[in-house]
C-alpha cells in the first residue's frame, strides 16, 4: 500500500487507455510527444508491465536491502551480548573506559544515549547510568538557582551530584556529567555548557548569553568578578558594550552588582565564588526542585 | 601507620594544594583506628590528614614516602579505598600518631566519594615527583626510596612484586576490553554504512517504499542509535515505540498536569517520569520525540514549544491564553509583577510562569520594565487607557 503521507511521493499520471499518453489515444502521430513507441493498445500493455516491474523491483531492492540489515541487526545484537558479558562491569566501573567507548562511538557516528529502547543501552546499561544522572542535575540545579542564577561551575554541580547519589551508588566522573548534561539539551529548558578557564559553567535556564556574555564570564572566573575596566583591559572593548553585557548579566540574575567595593563597582557571579556559601543545599531548596 | 607526623597543616612555600577531599577514613593495614573522618589534601609533596572534628589534629606523610599505590573499588557497605604502600620509616622522622606500626601499608576510605579523582591526582604526582624539584623545608625531605646500603625488608618486595603482576593483569583486562570494543565497534560502523547506502536509495526512490518498511528501517536505525538520515519526516524520528510510549505518557501524564494547572515544563516531565520508572529509562530525546506524536494521535495532551524554546506538556483542555486573562487581573491586583514574585503567588515554577507573563506581554496585555533590578511586569496601560 503507497501511502500518500510520505514525503517525496508524487501522484503519477494516470495510466490507464482511456487516457492519453505518448503514442496512445487516437489522433496522436508518431511525431507527437517525445518517444517514438509504437501506436496502439499492444504498445500502452507493454509499457505498462515494464513500469510495474520496474516498481517491483524497485520495492524488491529495499526490501533486501532492509533484509540484510535486519540480519546483521541480529548479528550484531550477538556481539554485543557477548562484548557486554565479558566486559559491562569494565564500563560500569571504569570512567576512563566509559570515555574511550563514547569517543569510539562518536567517531562512527552511533549514539549510544540516543534512544533508552537502543542496544547498547539496553545490554551494556549505559543509558539508565546517563539518564537517571541527568534527573539529578536537573535537580540540583533547580535547587540552586535562586543562589546561581542558573550557572553553576562543573566542579560544584559535581559534588552535589555525588553528594545526592550517597554511599553505595556508582562513582560519577566529570565526564559523565559533561555527556548527561548534553543530552538534556534537547528537553529545550536551556541547558548548556560554557568553557571557562580550563573547567565548564553550566547553564540551566533558557538565558540567552552570546559570545559577549560568554567571553566576560571566562574573564571572571579568575576572581570571581569583574569590573569596566578589566573588560576594557582584557578585551579592548567600549565602555558601553562592556556595561551592555553586565546589564544582561544582571537582569538574568548571573551578575550581582558590588557598588561598595573598593575603586569601581564589582560584578560578581555567584556561579564562580560558591565556596563563599555553605556547601549544603537546604531542605527547602530540595523541596522547591521536586516537581 | 607509624610513617605520618604531626603537622600543622600549612603548606610550605613551592608546596601547591593539589586536591582536597573530606569524609576519608583511614586504616593502618586492614584495621580501622580512630582517624575516621578527616579532610585528606593532596599536595605537590605531602598527603595530609586533617581530623573534621579537631583541626588541631592533623599529620602528613610525604609522597616520597610511598611505594605504590592502587584502588580498591566500593561494594556494599564498603566504600571505595586507595591502598598506600608506603617505605618504612626513616630513624630520624619526626613524632607522629604511631610509634611503630606492624603494617606497611595504609588505606584511605573515601566515604563522601571522590575516590577517582583523588587516584587520579595522586598517581600524576607521583608520576611527576614534582616535590624532588621544589625543595621545601628539611622537616618535609625524607628518603627517596630505600638508602644505598641499606638492606630492603623481604615483606615489602613481596609486596611489590604482588602488586606488579596485579597491575599487569589488570592492564591486560582493559588492553583486552578495548581490543574487543575495537572489534565491536568495526561491525558496528558496517551498520552505519548500511543504513546510509539504504537511506541513499530511499531519497532516490522518492516514494517507491512502503510504509511498513519506513517504520522497520526506523526501528533498526533506533536500536543502533543511528541518527535518521531521512530528514523530511512527518512523524519526526518516530518509531512505534514512540507513539506506544507516547500513549503511555498520556496515561501517566494525566493526573500530575491537573494537579500542576494543566502545565508543565519537559524537564519536570522527565524527572517525574523517570523517577517513576527507576530502570528503563528513558532518554530526553526518546521523551521529545514521543511527545512530538501526541497531538497526532490524538492523545489528551499537547507539546508546545515557547518561542524562547521552552518546551511543555499541556493538557488539551488546558487554555494558556486564557490563563493569561487570569495573569493579567493577578499582576494588576499588585500593580506589578516579577516573574519569581508571579510564581510564587501562583504556586507555579519560575520557568512556566515567565513563560505565561511572556506570552501576556506577546499578547498585549502586559508591557514590561527591563532593569537591572529585573524583569517586572505592568498592566499595559497604552491598550486600556488610549
Amino acid at each position: 500500500m503507497r501511502n500518500p503521507g510520505l514525503p517525496g511521493w508524487e501522484p503519477g499520471p494516470k495510466r490507464d487507455a482511456a487516457s492519453g499518453g505518448p503514442g496512445g489515444g487516437a489522433g496522436r502521430g508518431p511525431r507527437s510527444g517525445m518517444h517514438r513507441r509504437g501506436v496502439g493498445a499492444g504498445a500502452i500493455a507493454k509499457k505498462k508491465l515494464a513500469e510495474a516491474k520496474y516498481k517491483e523491483r524497485g520495492t524488491v531492492l529495499a526490501e533486501d536491502q532492509l533484509t540484510q540489515m535486519s540480519k546483521q541487526l541480529d548479528m550484531f545484537k550477538t556481539n554485543l551480548e557477548e562484548f557486554a558479558s565479558k566486559h559491562k562491569q569494565e564500563i560500569r566501573k571504569n570512567p576512563e573506559f566509559r570515555v574511550q567507548f563514547q569517543d569510539m562511538c562518536a567517531t562512527i557516528g552511533v549514539d549510544p544515549l540516543a534512544s533508552g529502547k537502543g542496544f547498547w543501552s539496553e545490554m551494556l546499561g549505559v543509558g539508565d547510568f546517563y539518564y537517571e544522572l541527568g534527573v539529578q542535575v536537573i535537580e540540583v540545579c533547580l535547587a540552586l538557582k535562586h543562589r546561581n542564577g542558573g550557572l553553576i561551575t562543573l566542579e560544584e554541580l559535581h559534588q552535589q551530584v555525588l553528594k545526592g547519589r550517597g554511599k553505595f551508588a556508582q562513582d560519577v566522573s566529570q565526564d559523565d556529567l559533561l555527556r548527561a548534561i548534553k543530552k538534556l539539551k534537547a528537553l529545550g529548558s536551556g541547558f548548556g555548557i560554557i568553557p571557562v578557564g580550563g573547567t565548564y559553567l553550566i547553564q540551566s535556564v533558557p538565558a540567552e548569553l552570546n559570545m559577549d556574555h560568554t567571553v566576560v564570564l571566562q574573564l571572571a572566573e579568575k576572581n570571581g568578578y569583574v569590573t569596566v575596566s578589566e573588560i576594557r583591559a582584557s578585551l579592548k572593548w567600549e565602555t558601553e558594550r562592556a556595561r551592555q553585557v553586565l546589564e544582561h548579566l544582571l537582569k538574568e540574575g548571573l551578575a550581582w552588582l558590588d557598588l561598595q567595593a573598593v575603586g569601581e563597582a564589582h560584578y560578581w557571579l555567584p556561579a564562580l565564588f560558591a565556596d563563599l556559601y555553605s556547601q549544603e543545599i537546604t531542605a527547602e531548596e530540595a523541596s522547591e526542585a521536586l516537581p | 601507620m607509624d610513617r605520618f607526623v604531626w603537622t600543622s597543616g600549612l603548606l610550605e612555600i613551592n608546596e601547591t594544594l593539589v586536591i582536597q577531599q573530606r569524609g576519608v577514613r583511614i586504616y593502618d593495614g586492614e584495621e580501622k583506628i580512630k582517624f575516621d573522618a578527616g579532610t585528606l589534601l593532596l599536595s605537590t609533596h605531602r598527603l595530609i590528614w586533617r581530623d573534621q572534628k579537631n583541626h588541631e589534629c592533623c599529620m602528613a606523610i610525604p609522597l616520597s614516602q610511598i611505594v605504590f599505590i592502587e584502588e580498591q573499588a566500593a561494594g556494599i557497605g564498603k566504600s571505595a579505598k586507595i591502598v598506600v604502600h608506603l617505605h618504612p620509616a626513616p630513624p630520624n622522622k619526626e613524632p607522629g600518631p604511631f610509634q611503630s606500626s606492624k603494617n606497611s601499608y595504609i588505606k584511605l576510605s573515601f566515604k563522601e566519594h571522590g575516590q577517582i579523582e583523588f587516584y587520579r591526582r595522586l598517581s600524576e604526582e607521583m608520576t611527576q615527583r614534582r616535590w624532588e624539584n621544589m625543595p621545601v623545608s628539611q622537616s618535609l625531605q625524607t628518603n627517596r626510596g630505600p638508602q644505598p646500603g641499606r638492606v630492603r625488608a623481604v615483606g615489602i618486595v613481596g609486596i611489590e612484586r604482588k602488586l606488579e603482576e596485579k597491575r599487569k593483569e589488570t592492564d591486560k583486562n582493559i588492553s583486552e576490553a578495548f581490543e574487543d570494543l575495537s572489534k565491536l565497534m568495526i561491525k558496528a560502523k558496517e551498520m552505519v554504512e548500511l543504513s546510509k547506502s539504504i537511506a541513499n536509495k530511499i531519497k532516490e526512490k522518492q516514494g517507491d517504499i512502503t510504509e511498513d518498511e519506513t517504520i522497520r528501517f526506523k526501528s533498526y536505525l533506533l536500536s543502533m542509535g543511528i541518527a535518521n538520515p531521512v530528514t523530511r519526516e512527518t512523524y519526526g524520528s518516530g518509531t512505534q515505540y514512540h507513539m506506544q510510549l507516547a500513549k503511555q505518557l498520556a496515561g501517566i501524564l494525566q493526573a500530575p498536569l491537573e494537579e500542576r494547572g494543566g502545565i508543565m515544563s519537559l524537564t519536570e516531565v522527565y524527572c517525574l517520569v523517570n523517577r517513576a520508572r527507576g530502570m528503563e529509562l528513558l532518554s530526553p530525546e526518546d521523551l521529545v520525540n514521543a511527545c512530538k506524536m501526541l497531538e497526532v494521535l490524538k492523545l489528551p495532551l499537547r507539546l508546545r514549544v515557547f518561542d524562547s524554546g521552552v518546551m511543555v506538556i499541556e493538557l488539551q483542555s488546558h487554555k494558556e491564553e486564557e490563563m493569561v486573562a487570569s495573569a493579567l487581573e493577578t499582576v494588576s491586583e499588585k500593580g506589578s509583577l516579577t516573574s519569581e514574585e508571579f510564581a510564587k503567588l501562583v504556586g507555579m515554577s519560575v520557568l512556566l510562569a515567565k513563560e505565561r507573563l511572556l506570552l501576556a506581554e506577546k499578547m498585549g496585555h502586559l508591557c514590561r520594565d527591563d532593569s537591572v533590578e529585573g524583569l517586572r511586569f505592568y498592566p499595559n496601560l497604552f491598550m486600556t487607557q488610549s
